[in-house]
């Protein structure tokens, strides 16, 4: 996982020393982005808890996901309604959900491997 | 997992890790959750601001207007003052007073010859209107007679053996006052075969002098309109 890790950790220093900012007019795309990243990146984590993770799967999840949200962040400006909203909403429910798995993943194992290290089955 | 993964998720991550980044670093000022919380409010104060802000510039034109207004009205007043002060000299309201000539004419003292129609010696109407018509020629720009204004609307007519002046009767000897320049007042009365050569001729006695400073009355005839009336101007 270090390498997750060291991967993030470097993208935030070049972000944070890069000497331009997001455009006002981009900041809202990007944020919707980010909580695609992170909903993405959470779906990652719960599938190589499940043992399912593939790396194709993963990166077009990202990349698609990102681009699907900023892509309604568009529209929704076209159209003058807030359609991100929706994009929040749905991504924000996932956010949730795959938590919820991941929390029910990581319980299931560390109270299997309690109950195994204490009862000795 | 193989090589390639890592490197792939590696590359995701930092991107992720970037994106993060530069969202933080944009967020103070465009974007955050206070904002969003507050945006209705900051809103409805945004359109109060802009109604009062409103208000305050229909206030301002208003008041603008006003100003201007008043400095036009003010300056029209002065204009006005000073075109009156003009008119009133031209119109013989005013007394006025500055350099001129005084004329003086009597009737002939010559004795009258048999024969000879008394009326050639005597000042009529018609001298009177010469000589005032001559030193307005000659650029007087207020003349009296007999401490009348010549104004406008000043007759000077016979009237049985009187002569009225703004319906004042008048009697020789004739006290006639000019003001302008006094030297070309003199030239245009002494004019060679002029007004004072023709009524000497009739033996009319004839007192002709230059003034420093004489005074004349100002109009003190009636001054109402009964018929004329003022035709307005179309405005521009």
């Amino acid at each position: 996982m270090w390498y997750l890790l060291a991967g993030l950790l470097a993208g935030v220093l070049v972000g944070l020393n890069l000497p331009w900012k997001v455009p006002a007019i981009l900041a809202r795309y990007m944020a919707v982005g980010i909580l695609a990243g992170v909903d993405t990146s959470l779906g990652g984590l719960r599938a190589s808890l499940e043992g399912e993770f593939d790396i194709v799967i993963f990166a077009t999840g990202f990349f698609g996901n990102v681009l699907l949200s900023a892509g309604f962040v568009y529209v929704g400006d076209m159209l003058g309604i807030e359609l991100y909203l929706a994009a929040v909403v749905a991504l924000g429910v996932r956010v949730f959900n795959n938590m919820g798995r991941i929390r029910r993943l990581l319980l299931r194992d560390a109270s299997s491997g309690k109950e195994g290290a204490s009862q000795g089955k | 997992m193989r090589r390639g993964t890592h490197v792939a998720l590696t590359i995701i991550f930092a991107l992720f890790g970037f994106m993060l980044a530069m969202q933080f670093r944009s967020r103070p000022e465009v974007t955050g959750p206070l904002q969003y919380q507050r945006s209705e409010e900051l809103a409805i104060l945004l359109k109060r601001t802009e109604e009062e802000r409103d208000k305050l510039r229909e206030e301002v034109s208003v008041l603008r207007d006003q100003l201007a207004d008043t400095k036009s009205v003010e300056d029209q007043v002065r204009g006005l003052q000073e075109e009156l002060a003009k008119t009133m000299i031209l119109a013989g309201m005013t007394e006025v007073r500055g350099p001129g000539i005084s004329l003086i004419l009597s009737d002939s003292t010559a004795p009258s010859q048999v024969g000879q129609d008394p009326n050639l010696f005597v000042v009529h109407d018609k001298d009177l209107l010469e000589v005032v018509n001559e030193v307005f020629a000659a650029g007087a720009e207020a003349v009296s007679v007999n401490g009348q204004r010549i104004v406008a609307t000043t007759e000077i007519t016979c009237a049985g053996n009187v002569i009225m002046i703004n319906g004042v009767r008048q009697a020789p000897p004739f006290k006639i006052l000019a003001i302008g320049d006094p030297a070309t007042l003199e030239g245009g009365l002494k004019m060679r075969g002029g007004l004072i050569d023709n009524l000497t001729f009739w033996k009319l006695e004839v007192k002709l002098n230059t003034e420093e400073d004489i005074t004349i009355p100002a109009y003190a005839g009636p001054l109402s309109f009964k018929y004329a009336k003022p035709v307005k101007k179309e405005a521009k």
